[in-house]
C-alpha cells in the first residue's frame, strides 16, 4: 500500500512541474514584462527598473523560473505587487470567508443532489424523474451571471430576505450575508450534480446483482439504499474529491457581487490590477491541491474496491 | 477484438431514428436552426444593422418600433440581441470546431503511437487539467488582451482537453479492432490506418464533444464579459447582461430579460439535442 502511496505521489511531480512551467511561460514570458504591464505605460522607465530589481524581474529568464521553484517549495511566495503584504498572509486572510461559502454549498449540493438521484432512480420515467431531468437541464441553461443578478435583485433586493451584500466576519452576522451566496450557488450546483448521480445509479440499477437481488424477493427501499447508494458511493466520493480543490479558490462571481472578501475576490483584484505574485501563487497552488485530490481519490478507489488493488 | 467498423450510414440512422421519436429533440433542432439562420443573415447584413444606432428614448418600454424597447443609449434592444447572436454563434463555432480539431489530433496521434508521443500529450492535458478551468481562461484572456481574438485562443487552449482525452480512449480501444487488423495485413501505412480507418470511426465522439464545447463557450463568454475580457465594440449576450446590473435598480428588466431568455433558449436546445445525441450514439444509456 505505501508503495502505491508513493507511486502515485511520483506520478503527480511531473503535473506539477507542468503547471509551474505553463504559469511561468504565461505570465513571465508570453505577457512579456509583468512590471510594465502592472504599472502602465505611462510608468516612468527608472521607476519600472527599480520595481523589476526589487522583485527579481531583471535576471535572465532561467534563474526567474528556479526562483519561482524555490518559491513553491518553501512555501514563501514573495510580495505583492499591489500591497507589498507577503502573498502567503494575503491568501491565509482571505481563504475563511470562502471556505465559509464553499463548504456549506458542497455539503448541501451532494446531500440533495445523492437524495434527488435516489428518489429519480426509483421512480425512473415516472412524473418525477421526469421533472427533474426537466428542471435540471432548464437550470442549466441559465447563465450563472443571471442567478446572482436576477437573485440579488429580486431575493435580496425587493423582497428583503437576505443581506444585499457585504460580509462581516462574526459567527453571529457571517450566516445572514452568506445565505443567498450560498442558496445560489447550491441551486446551481444541484442542477448538474442530481443529474450525473442519477446517471450513475441508472447505471447501477442495471446491473446482475440488482436482478439477483430482486430474484431473492429483498424490498425495493432496501434495494435502493443498500444495493445501489452504496455502491454509487465510490463515484459520488470521487466527485466530491474533484470539488475540493474548488472549495479554496472560492467563487469569483459570486464573491464579488455579494462583497465576500474570499480568494475568488482577492484573485479577481489581482487579475484587473495585474499583481501577478498573488495570480501566480494561487494558480500553483491550487493545482497541487487538484493533484494532491486526485491522489486520494484514486487510493480512495483502491481502498474501496478490490478489483482495481488487483490490476 | 471485435469491435465494428462503425460506418457513417449506421451513426446517422441511429441518430435521425433517435430525434425523429422525441418531439422535443425535434424542437431543440429547430430553435438551433432558426439562430443559425438568424446569424447568417446578421452576417449578410440583412437584420440588425441598426444595433449600434440611436432610435429613440432611452429606457424605452417595448413599443411598435422597438419590440424590446431601447437600452442607456436609445439603441434597440431586440436589434443589438439579434446581433449578439451572431457573435455567440461565431465563438461557439470557432472555439468548438479549432478545440474539437485538436483535440482529435492530438488525442489521435496519442492513443495510435504510444511511447514518448503519448508520454508527452498525456502529460500535456493533464496539466492543463489541473489549472482550474476559469482561472486559465482568465490568465490567457487578460495576458492577450480583451477582444475577439483572445476570446477565442482562450477558449481553445483551455477546451481541446476534453474531446483530446476522450478521443485517446477511443482510439487505444480501436487500434486492437479487426478491421484495423485488417487494414495492417494489406500493408496501409500507419499515417493512412489511423487518419482514414480509426479517426472516421471517432467521428460521434467528436461530434458530441462539439456540441459541449459550443455551449460551454457561450456560457463562459457571459463570464469574460462580466469581467471586461470579452467582445469589445460590439453587443454580445454577456455585455448585455453585465450592463443591465445597474438598470434593475431602476426598475428596467428588458435588455437583461431579453438576452437572457436568448442565451437560455439556445443553450438550451443545444443541451437537449447533446444528450440525444449522447443517447443515440452510446446504447449504453438509451435505457
Amino acid at each position: 500500500m505505501i508503495q502505491i502511496i508513493l507511486k502515485r505521489i511520483l506520478q503527480g511531480v511531473p503535473t506539477v512541474f507542468g503547471v509551474t512551467l505553463i504559469t511561468f511561460l504565461l505570465f513571465n514570458v508570453a505577457g512579456g514584462d509583468p512590471v510594465s504591464l502592472y504599472l502602465g505605460k505611462s510608468a516612468n522607465p527608472k521607476e519600472i527598473e527599480l520595481m523589476k530589481k526589487e522583485y527579481g524581474l531583471d535576471q535572465p529568464l532561467v534563474s526567474q523560473y528556479t526562483d519561482f521553484l524555490e518559491e513553491i517549495v518553501t512555501f514563501d511566495f514573495g510580495k505583492s505587487f499591489r500591497t507589498r503584504d507577503p502573498v502567503a498572509d494575503m491568501l491565509i486572510d482571505r481563504i475563511g470567508p470562502s471556505l465559509s461559502l464553499t463548504i456549506p454549498s458542497l455539503i448541501l449540493i451532494t446531500m440533495i443532489g445523492v437524495g434527488l438521484a435516489l428518489i429519480s432512480t426509483y421512480y425512473r420515467g415516472r412524473l418525477f424523474d421526469r421533472m427533474l431531468i426537466f428542471t435540471a437541464v432548464t437550470g442549466m441553461s441559465i447563465s450563472f451571471l443571471v442567478y446572482i443578478v436576477v437573485g440579488q435583485y429580486f431575493l435580496a433586493f425587493e423582497f428583503g430576505l437576505f443581506e444585499i451584500y457585504g460580509y462581516r466576519d462574526s459567527d453571529e452576522s457571517r450566516w445572514s450575508y452568506l445565505a443567498l451566496p450560498i442558496l445560489i450557488m447550491t441551486t446551481v450546483g444541484v442542477g448538474y450534480d442530481s443529474r450525473y448521480y442519477r446517471a450513475v445509479m441508472l447505471e447501477e440499477r442495471q446491473a446482475a446483482y440488482i436482478l439477483t437481488a430482486h430474484a431473492k424477493g429483498l424490498s425495493d427501499h432496501r434495494i435502493m439504499l443498500r444495493h445501489i447508494l452504496s455502491n454509487a458511493l465510490i463515484p459520488i466520493i470521487s466527485r466530491v474529491m474533484i470539488s475540493v480543490p474548488f472549495l479554496v479558490t472560492g467563487s469569483l462571481l459570486l464573491e464579488s457581487f455579494f462583497g465576500i472578501p474570499g480568494t475568488g475576490s482577492l484573485l479577481l483584484e489581482s487579475l484587473m490590477s495585474g499583481d501577478l505574485p498573488v495570480i501566480k501563487a494561487f494558480t500553483v497552488l491550487v493545482s497541487i491541491l487538484f493533484v494532491l485530490s486526485n491522489i486520494i481519490t484514486d487510493l480512495l478507489y483502491i481502498w474501496a474496491d478490490p478489483r482495481v488493488r488487483m490490476q | 477484438m471485435n469491435i465494428p467498423n462503425t460506418t457513417f450510414q449506421d451513426l446517422r440512422t441511429r441518430v435521425t431514428q433517435k430525434f425523429r421519436g422525441s418531439p422535443v429533440a425535434i424542437f431543440s433542432l429547430m430553435v438551433i436552426v432558426v439562430y443559425a439562420i438568424a446569424a447568417v443573415m446578421v452576417m449578410l447584413g440583412l437584420v440588425a444593422n441598426d444595433f449600434d444606432a440611436r432610435v429613440g428614448e432611452k429606457f424605452m418600454s417595448p413599443n411598435a418600433t422597438s419590440w424590446l424597447g431601447t437600452d442607456r443609449l436609445g439603441r434597440d434592444i431586440l436589434s443589438r440581441i439579434v446581433y449578439a447572436n451572431k457573435i455567440a454563434f461565431i465563438v461557439g463555432l470557432v472555439t468548438a470546431t479549432l478545440s474539437v480539431l485538436l483535440g482529435t489530433l492530438l488525442g489521435a496521434l496519442s492513443g495510435f503511437f504510444g511511447g514518448w508521443v503519448d508520454a508527452f500529450i498525456v502529460w500535456l492535458y493533464s496539466t492543463v487539467e489541473s489549472i482550474p478551468y476559469l482561472l486559465l481562461l482568465i490568465a490567457i484572456s487578460y495576458i492577450l488582451g480583451a477582444g475577439l481574438s483572445g476570446v477565442y485562443l482562450a477558449f481553445v487552449l483551455t477546451f481541446w482537453v476534453g474531446p483530446c482525452r476522450i478521443i485517446r480512449g477511443e482510439v487505444l480501444k480501436l487500434k486492437e479492432a479487426e478491421f484495423v487488423i485488417a487494414a495492417r495485413a494489406m500493408g496501409y501505412g500507419p499515417m493512412r490506418i489511423l487518419f482514414r480507418h480509426i479517426v472516421p470511426n471517432t467521428l460521434h465522439l467528436a461530434l458530441v464533444n462539439f456540441t459541449l464545447i459550443f455551449v460551454a463557450a457561450i456560457k463562459s463568454e457571459v463570464i469574460l464579459s462580466y469581467l471586461g475580457l470579452g467582445v469589445q465594440g460590439e453587443p454580445s449576450w454577456g455585455t448585455m447582461i453585465d450592463q443591465a446590473r445597474a438598470e434593475l435598480v431602476n426598475g428596467f428588466f428588458w435588455q437583461i430579460g431579453g438576452a437572457t431568455v436568448a442565451m437560455f433558449l439556445l443553450v438550451l436546445a443545444f443541451n437537449i439535442a447533446t444528450d440525444t445525441l449522447q443517447q443515440a450514439l452510446d446504447p449504453r444509456q438509451t435505457r
